[in-house]
C-alpha cells in the first residue's frame, strides 16, 4: 500500500517507468483511486460475478465460509493474474503484448470474451473521466475490446496512478465481484460479505504487491496462475438460457 | 545439494542424433507400429528428491514425428534440508514436425515441494499433443506442494500459459472452491494443430469437472480435474482419443 500510504497531492512526479514508455507523470492521490476503485463507476462489472454463480450452482459455495475460501483462492490465481497484468499496463508495456499475454492467460473462451467485454465498457467510461491519448490509441486498436486487466492499467495511468494502484483495483475487483454476487444469489447478509472482504485485506495486499513488483521486470515475468475450477465452469455456465450474471 | 541432471533427446527425420539420458532420467527408444519414432522415459521412480535439479530437453526437428511417454509415475519426495525441487521441460518443435508429450502423472508425495516449468516453443506449422497430471499425494496421504507452469509459444507469440499450484505451500484457497475444490488430482491435455485454422472444435463441457476450450489460436486445452489419478486419466484419454480422431 506504499503509494496510498505515502501519496499526498500534489506530489512529486513519479520516475519513469522502467522498459515502458518513458515519461514521469504527475502523481494522483488517494481520491482518484478511490473513484476508479468505485463499484459505482459504470464500467459494467456488476453484471459478473467471477465464476460465483456456477460454483454456487455445483454446491461448492453454501455460505460465508465458502465465500471466504472461493475469494481467498480466486484472489491468489486469477486476481494475481489480472493484477500483474494492470501493473504492467501502468508502467506503460505495450498494449498489444501484454494483451496477448492475457490471451494466453485465459484458456476459457467465455472468460476471454467476458474480459474483452469489461473492457470495452470500462475503456468507454475511463475516456470520459480521464481523457488521455494512450486511452484513445487502445480504443483505435482494439475495437472489440482489450482485456479489462490491461484497460484498467492504462486507465490507472491516465489518471495519474501508479502500478500498485492498478495492482490494488485489479485483486480488489477479483474478490469485490464474487462477494456481491453470493450476497445476491445466497441471500447471504451483507455484513458478512463485507467482513469476509475486511479479513481478506492484508493478503490483497500482498498480493498486488507481488503482482506489482514482477511487473517492474516487464512483461516476460508476469504471474500466471491459474484455477482449473473457475476455467472449468465458465464454458458451461456461459451456455445456461437463463442467468443472473454474464460471467 | 541434490542432483543436477538435463536428459537430451533430439529427433530428426527417422533418426534420433542425441538420446542422453542423465542421472535418474533414462531414455529409450521404444518400438512403434509405424514408422514414427518413439522415446520413454524410464526409471524416474525415485527422483525428484527435494534439491534436486532436473531437466529435459526436446527438439524435433523439420517434418519428423516423435512420441515421448513415460514407464512410470514421477514420485515427488522431500528432501534432507526441505528445499524445493525443480523439474524443467524445454521442448522445441520445427515446421511442420509433430511431437506427442505423453508422460505419466506427477505425484505430489507429503513434505515434498516440487516446482516444475514446462516451455514449448512451436513453429507456426508445428503439431503437439501435450498431457500434464498431477496427482497430490499416494494413495491416503496428505498431498506435498507442487507447482507446474506451463508456457506455450507458437510462432513466437504467447499461445498458453498457466501455473497451478497446490498443497500446503501453495497460496491459500488452493483447496477451494474456486480452484482444486477438495479434488486430489488436476490435469491438461493441450492439442495445437494448424489444421484446426481458425475452428478449433469446442467449447464443451466434458462433465461437471473437465471442459474442452478453444485457445486463442489453432488449438484446444482439456482442463479436468478429478477424485484422483485413475479418474483424471481416464477423461484426459476419451478426449485425446477424439481430438487424436479428427486431426489424423
Amino acid at each position: 500500500m506504499t503509494s496510498l500510504a505515502t501519496t499526498t497531492a500534489p506530489a512529486a512526479p513519479r520516475p519513469a517507468p522502467a522498459g515502458g514508455r518513458p515519461g514521469p507523470r504527475p502523481a494522483a492521490g488517494r481520491a482518484a483511486l478511490l473513484v476508479l476503485a468505485d463499484g459505482r463507476f459504470p464500467a459494467g462489472g456488476h453484471a459478473h460475478s467471477g465464476g460465483m454463480e456456477a460454483a454456487v450452482a455445483a454446491g461448492r459455495v453454501r455460505d460465508a465460509a465458502g465465500l471466504a475460501a472461493f475469494c481467498r483462492g480466486r484472489l491468489h490465481t486469477a486476481g494475481l493474474t489480472a493484477a500483474g497484468l494492470a501493473a504492467a499496463a501502468a508502467h506503460g508495456h505495450d498494449p498489444a503484448v501484454l494483451d496477448a499475454a492475457a490471451d494466453a492467460r485465459t484458456p476459457s473462451p467465455a472468460l476471454r470474451t467476458a474480459a474483452r467485454r469489461l473492457g470495452r465498457q470500462l475503456l468507454r467510461a475511463a475516456r470520459a473521466a480521464w481523457p488521455a491519448p494512450e486511452l484513445d490509441a487502445l480504443a483505435a486498436a482494439f475495437p472489440r475490446g482489450a482485456h479489462q486487466p490491461v484497460v484498467l492499467g492504462t486507465t490507472a495511468r491516465a489518471a495519474g496512478l501508479g502500478p500498485e494502484d492498478a495492482a490494488h483495483c485489479a485483486v480488489y475487483e477479483a474478490v469485490s465481484g464474487p462477494a456481491t454476487a453470493a450476497v445476491r444469489l445466497l441471500g447471504l447478509d451483507p455484513f458478512q460479505a463485507s467482513a469476509v472482504l475486511a479479513r481478506l485485506a492484508p493478503e490483497l495486499d500482498e498480493v498486488a504487491a507481488r503482482a506489482a513488483a514482477a511487473a517492474r521486470q516487464g512483461p516476460e515475468a508476469l504471474p500466471a496462475a491459474s484455477a482449473p475450477l473457475l476455467d472449468i465452469t465458465a464454458e458451461d455456465h456461459a451456455s445456461w438460457p437463463v442467468r443472473l450474471f454474464a460471467s | 545439494m541434490g542432483i543436477r541432471a538435463t536428459a537430451r533427446i533430439v529427433a530428426d527425420g527417422g533418426t534420433l542424433p542425441l538420446l542422453a539420458g542423465d542421472g535418474p532420467l533414462a531414455l529409450r527408444r521404444t518400438r512403434t507400429a509405424g514408422p514414427d519414432l518413439r522415446v520413454t522415459v524410464v526409471g524416474a521412480m525415485s527422483a525428484p528428491l527435494g534439491g534436486d535439479r532436473l531437466a529435459i530437453e526436446a527438439e524435433v526437428r523439420e517434418a519428423t514425428r516423435l512420441t515421448v511417454d513415460a514407464a512410470a509415475a514421477t514420485l515427488s519426495l522431500p528432501g534432507r534440508g526441505g528445499e524445493p525441487a525443480h523439474y524443467d521441460t524445454a521442448l522445441t518443435v520445427g515446421e511442420r514436425a509433430e511431437l506427442h508429450w505423453l508422460p505419466e502423472p506427477v505425484v505430489a508425495a507429503r513434505g515434498s515441494v516440487l516446482r516444475m516449468h514446462t516451455r514449448v516453443h512451436l513453429a507456426a506449422t508445428a503439431r503437439l499433443v501435450l498431457r500434464e497430471e498431477q496427482v497430490l499425494g499416494r494413495h491416503r496421504e496428505a498431498p506435498g506442494t507442487l507447482v507446474t507452469r506451463l508456457s506455450v509459444h507458437r510462432g513466437g507469440r504467447p499461445l498458453l500459459d498457466g501455473e497451478l499450484a497446490c498443497g500446503p505451500g501453495a497460496p491459500g484457497g488452493w483447496d477451494g472452491p474456486a480452484v482444486l475444490g477438495g479434488h486430489r488430482a488436476a490435469g491438461q491435455l493441450l492439442v495445437v494443430d494448424p489444421a484446426f485454422g481458425g475452428q478449433p472444435p469446442g467449447p464443451r463441457s466434458l462433465g461437471p469437472t473437465a471442459a474442452l476450450a478453444p485457445l486463442a489460436g489453432p488449438a484446444v486445452l482439456v482442463t479436468a480435474v478429478a477424485e484422483d489419478g485413475r479418474e483424471l486419466r481416464a477423461v484426459l484419454d476419451r478426449a485425446l482419443a477424439e481430438l487424436t480422431a479428427r486431426t489424423d
